[in-house]
């Protein structure tokens, strides 16, 4: 039998559409972010949906979805924010698994709640694969996003395959909860009394300069004393306090490393959730109860 | 090696911060590359990544084999060996640079705010061997000590939207070479045509937090020259053990 590719064909790419899986780990020391999924709970998923290993590269799509032409069989599962996905015109459900075919379009309408939605296919996509890793980024791989015309390979399948997984019920707290777990950051201590009831008293908007390597915060100015610090590591979900004294939230693309105090960290958990959210969101940060914080820490 | 009362903290639950006096100097930096390197070897099973900065080491451990306060104890009892110290090798790489007006766009303003001429801002720019402190900011950015203090200036304070890749800055009390094409805040000296970072190769960047570059100048033609011969992979930087 002749080897074939397999494809699914880009007609048009959505927002910020990109080939993401869980990172690209241990290149920090050359200064490489980790990058991967926003919401690695939806890409991971995606793939168990579709019986993937957890870390295959899966598509992520933000706020307004993608047109996909497949040219070939394969399975697949959508997962996190529901932008109403339709395949042939007809509405299809999240979080379940669909068989296709060639000549079987994807197409996405509305947001209905979240922010990033996974696109998953058996197998995963078949990208390029720079430094153990499949996630674009920018300088990284080829091109930092899924564009117009792009054909992306996927597992080549020869038969339709059959839908054997069950639909699975995701909680609207992944999406809705208004509230972000953080623990303490290693600068907290710099931060005054007041200047502590302020952050987890006071409801914070995402603002408009988000993106997968941080996410601003409107809030009033709140100024340190010892506004920068030796430049030292930083990770995804740290929570920066810049010398003017804004709050900006490190995202999975974020640089390894920063010189502005890091006051607060978002528990993964908790940037899962932050990746579902927009511009003009509200939420509360959270301090993890130093009970849970430690039981994390100590055998 | 237990020369320095270290900090610790958690970065998250996937990382330890190990931080040194609040200072910046080579001493210091001896101390946390060969911390670095013994802990790397030590316990090479839970370590995932390493990232070294001026005054502090993050350690990244496999959170599904042990957890943070165990390993931190396992960390600390490596920097009370007194077993034998061992030298670290770095690696002097010399870093061909163009210094010439067409790459160099802010000697004119920092020729005139320093009151030094362009020929010795270069001969200074290129006559200190420089420590490599850590990559950051962006890939294969490397973070270099050493700068002499005559040729100190301050960033722009309004950002330029392009810097060229391999254009070399200064940027305060620091040097560098930016890897890719950024924006970026730092006067702009030279060019050097190395790839400093490769996607091709695996580790993607030549130099290492704790090696050595020394900054030698060419002129345009031979600027040129290499530019070709790199695209050609027949370019070897030069290269030897240091010290």
């Amino acid at each position: 039998m002749e080897f074939m590719d397999s494809n699914i064909l880009i007609l048009s790419a959505g927002m910020r559409s990109s080939i993401q899986d869980l990172g690209r780990k241990g290149k920090r020391c050359y200064g490489v972010p980790i990058s991967g999924a926003m919401d690695k709970f939806s890409a991971i998923l995606a793939n168990n949906l579709l019986n993937n290993k957890e870390g295959l590269p899966v598509m992520e799509i933000t706020l307004v979805g993608p047109k996909i032409y497949f040219e070939d069989y394969t399975l697949i599962a959508i997962t996190g924010a529901n932008m109403s996905p339709m395949l042939n015109g007809e509405s299809i459900e999240m979080n379940f698994m669909y068989s296709v075919k060639s000549g079987d379009i994807l197409s996405f309408g509305k947001l209905i709640c979240g922010s990033r939605s996974y696109l998953g296919v058996k197998g995963g996509f078949q990208t390029e694969r720079i430094l153990n890793s499949f996630s674009q980024f920018e300088g990284i791989t080829k091109h930092r996003l899924i564009k117009k015309g792009d054909r992306l390979r996927i597992l080549n399948i020869d038969t339709e395959l059959e839908v054997t997984s069950s639909k699975i019920k995701v909680k609207n707290t992944h999406f809705k909860n208004d509230k972000i777990e953080v623990t303490k950051g290693p600068e907290y201590n710099r931060l005054s009394k007041n200047q502590r009831e302020y952050l987890f008293s006071e409801k914070f908007e995402i603002d408009a300069l988000n993106n997968r390597m941080g996410y601003q915060l409107k809030s009033k100015r709140m100024p340190l004393k010892e506004s920068e610090i030796i430049t030292s590591a930083i990770i995804p979900g740290t929570v920066q306090l810049t010398p003017s004294g804004k709050l900006i939230i490190m995202m999975r693309d974020c640089p390894t490393t920063g010189g502005y105090p890091r006051i607060l960290q978002l528990t993964d958990l908790a940037i899962n959730q932050l990746a579902q959210k927009k511009t003009g969101d509200v939420f509360k940060f959270d301090l993890e109860s130093s009970f849970k914080f430690l039981n994390r820490l100590i055998k | 090696m237990n020369q320095y009362k270290l900090i610790y903290k958690p970065l998250g639950s996937i990382a330890v911060l190990i931080e040194w006096p609040y200072e910046i100097n080579s001493d210091i930096l001896k101390n946390i590359h060969l911390f670095k390197s013994r802990i790397k070897t030590k316990l090479a099973d839970f370590i995932l990544d390493t990232v070294p900065a001026y005054n502090s080491l993050t350690i990244f451990f496999d959170t599904g084999k042990i957890k943070y306060s165990s390993i931190v104890k396992k960390i600390k009892e490596i920097y009370e060996l007194k077993d034998q110290i061992l030298k670290t090798n770095s690696i002097l790489y010399k870093i061909p640079v163009c210094y010439d007006d067409v790459f160099g766009i802010d000697f004119n303003e920092m020729s005139g705010a320093l009151r030094i001429s362009k020929e010795n801002i270069i001969k200074i720019h290129s006559s200190v061997i420089y420590d490599v402190f850590f990559i950051g900011f962006l890939p294969g950015f490397l973070y270099l000590g050493g700068l002499s203090e005559e040729i100190h200036y301050k960033r722009k304070s309004l950002p330029r939207l392009k810097i060229e890749r391999g254009s070399i800055g200064i940027a305060g009390g620091q040097t560098g070479m930016y890897p890719r094409e950024s924006p970026g805040g730092w006067n702009i000296i030279g060019n050097s045509p190395i790839n400093i970072f490769d996607i091709k190769t695996d580790p993607p960047c030549f130099a290492k937090a704790g090696d050595k570059i020394q900054f030698v100048p060419i002129d345009l033609k031979t600027h040129q020259d290499l530019t070709k011969q790199i695209q050609l992979g027949t370019y070897l930087i030069e290269n030897g053990v240091y010290g």
